[in-house]
């Protein structure tokens, strides 16, 4: 009896040392697993602040008309971050422009069209598209589409869209394939993948429901992508949009390759410009440590503000889009 | 009645028509997207594989303005970088995700984090190049192999800490609550019974940032850099691959322009296979 009662003390005394060593192994694994998702937090904030450490020189030089002066002269001295940042939002803004309905249109075969058989492997074909590193678009955009480009395609919009006399501005000028409008033709090819699976996905939790409801008065399957995926999926479609224009801001190699960059700003779509990211890639690595190179830090600081704002909207509108669909359902 | 009946029909016509240009427009763009892949590999094959021999294994990039040489300094430089940067984004990229899927429920904290770590996903590249620079390059004088290995990383996490996260997230709440009704502790819940639930989901992630790294550029132009000699000093500028493709393409020597293709080559197919080797392992996985 007494035997008993001592071995059940003792044994709840070594249960007692065991959970109090476990309770710390479990403290130290929190802390730990803690302490390495916070790295990613660190990462940025030291992107931020060693951006802005190191733009500060041009920024107290320049001021804020660092951002509306076209001039930069490395010899004397003076930078303005204007054209770079004319050449980043145009360029984005024609592959968008291309980009969006082609992408709409793929998502719209893969989930309405496509026998399901051959889904999966068209799916997978898109998503490869999008894994194909962006130097090699690059490549097949200076040596291969450029030509092609210049030879055939650009003369033929100067024919017909560069008649009309307000749009002829921007058809103007030499057509040598190189330039803004090639640039956003294979950025446009870049952001495709992306925001076609995106599109892709969103309209798959489309409840099954709703669409044969509509199919049951009679809509045609173009009208049920039109007036019931469509506005069902709303924030999701802005959001895929969003994320693919993120991309193709900070988009460098592809970019690079094609974009011709000259530092002017021309009315013309053909013209030669450059955009942060060539102008980073082609500059920083020869850059004087001083105002040049400053210049150049402000100009990737300009880049992270623009992208993060742009990936930031697109995320919420994701995060909209999840959270309604937890509420319909 | 018949008057009704016309206008019936003629809605119905139109209706119709709508549609079918609808998605005659849908399989056009299909297409186009088809195309654009098969052009791209195409080219890629053709003129990639004429600079494809052995030399280009065996002998390091050639001089300005010398006949033949080879990569094997840029392939060696590439496999030592995107190894090393492995060996530090999986531990903490995987540690991450196991925090944020574990403890990140309640904690304002962790959404935060969740909510970055998508941003840094699709952040510009360059700009992380940018930050290495700053923060390693400038700070110890000169490139290095090390520098090029944390911005690689850099863009690594991300990727391993999401998907991580998610399929840890998949792993059913009652596994957990067995292993805890048996008195298990939670760390060792999370690394025997959670993590070894979705080991194969993790390599997935792991083989995705893999392909991801393979092929950035802009991260390694200022950190990095490249070296013209073979090297395996990860402490002095390195070769590989990415960079000495966009040196060499933008070049005006032939030879130089030719071993560009062929690199393009190599790279795109470990990017295209790694990526659907991820597929492959999740998906026998995921079945079985």
């Amino acid at each position: 009896m007494m035997e008993s009662s001592n071995s059940l003390s003792l044994s709840a005394d070594k249960a007692l040392k065991i959970a109090r060593i476990q309770r710390i192994q479990d403290f130290l694994f929190h802390r730990v697993t803690q302490f390495f998702s916070l790295t990613v937090l660190l990462a940025l904030m030291g992107i931020i602040v060693s951006l802005f450490i190191n733009a500060w020189p041009a920024l107290n030089e320049f001021g804020i008309g660092f951002f509306f002066s076209d001039e930069w002269d490395i010899v004397g001295g003076k930078f303005g971050g204007l054209i770079a940042i004319y050449g980043t939002l145009v360029s984005s803004v024609i592959a968008l422009v291309i980009a969006v309905p082609l992408s709409f249109g793929i998502a719209v075969f893969l989930t309405e069209i496509c026998h399901s058989r051959l889904k999966r492997p068209l799916g997978i074909a898109i998503e490869l598209l999008a894994a194909v590193p962006s130097i090699i678009y690059g490549m097949f955009g200076l040596f291969i589409f450029a030509p092609i480009f210049g030879d055939y395609i650009e003369p033929a919009l100067q024919a017909t869209l560069g008649k009309i006399p307000l749009l002829s501005i921007l058809f103007s000028g030499p057509a040598n394939g190189i330039g803004m409008l090639c640039a956003g033709l294979i950025l446009a090819m870049m952001i495709l993948p992306f925001i076609a699976s995106v599109m892709r996905d969103v309209f798959e939790i489309v409840p099954p429901v709703l669409k044969e409801s509509a199919y049951g008065i009679g809509c045609t399957t173009w009208e049920v992508v039109r007036r019931i995926v469509l506005p069902y999926t709303k924030a999701g479609v802005i959001g895929g949009i969003m994320l693919g224009l993120g991309r193709a801001l900070g988009e460098t190699m592809a970019v690079t390759f094609v974009i011709g960059n000259a530092r002017r700003i021309s009315p013309s779509l053909f013209a030669p410009g450059s955009s942060i990211a060539s102008t980073l890639a082609n500059q920083f690595g020869e850059a004087e440590a001083g105002l040049h190179s400053s210049a150049l830090f402000a100009l990737g600081l300009a880049l992270f503000f623009i992208t993060f704002v742009v990936l930031a909207l697109a995320k919420w509108m994701l995060i909209r889009m999840e959270k309604s669909q937890g509420l319909k359902s | 009645m018949s008057q009704m009946a016309n206008i019936d029909q003629a809605v119905f016509a139109r209706r119709k028509r709508a549609n079918k240009i609808g998605l005659v427009l849908s399989m056009f763009a299909m297409l186009l997207g088809m195309t654009f892949l098969i052009w791209i590999l195409a080219v890629l094959f053709i003129k990639g594989f004429s600079a494809v021999n052995l030399n280009m294994f065996i002998a390091s990039t050639p001089a300005p303005g010398s006949e033949g040489g080879g990569l094997a300094n840029a392939i060696v430089g590439s496999l030592m970088l995107i190894g090393s940067c492995t060996l530090i984004s999986t531990p903490v990229g995987v540690l991450a995700g196991l925090y944020l899927s574990e403890y990140g429920d309640r904690s304002k904290m962790a959404a935060i984090t969740r909510f970055v770590t998508d941003i840094m996903l699709s952040a510009p590249s360059i700009v992380i190049g940018l930050f290495v620079y700053a923060f390693v390059v400038a700070e110890v004088k000169h490139f290095s192999g090390w520098a090029g290995t944390i911005a690689l990383a850099l863009i690594a996490i991300p990727v391993v800490v999401r998907t991580t996260e998610n399929m840890l997230r998949l792993v059913p709440g009652s596994l957990r609550e067995a292993a805890y009704a048996l008195g298990a502790p939670k760390w060792k819940v999370a690394f025997m019974i959670t993590l070894k639930a979705a080991q194969s989901g993790i390599m997935t992630g792991v083989l995705l940032s893999l392909a991801r790294v393979s092929g950035e550029t802009a991260p390694l132009l200022f950190t990095a850099l490249s070296n013209q000699f073979f090297s395996t000093n990860m402490n002095a500028p390195m070769a590989n691959l990415p960079v000495v493709i966009f040196q060499f393409a933008m070049s005006p020597y032939d030879n130089w322009v030719e071993l560009a293709w062929g690199g393009a080559l190599l790279i795109t197919f470990t990017v295209l296979g790694l990526n659907i080797l991820a597929r492959v392992v999740f998906r026998d996985k995921a079945q079985g």
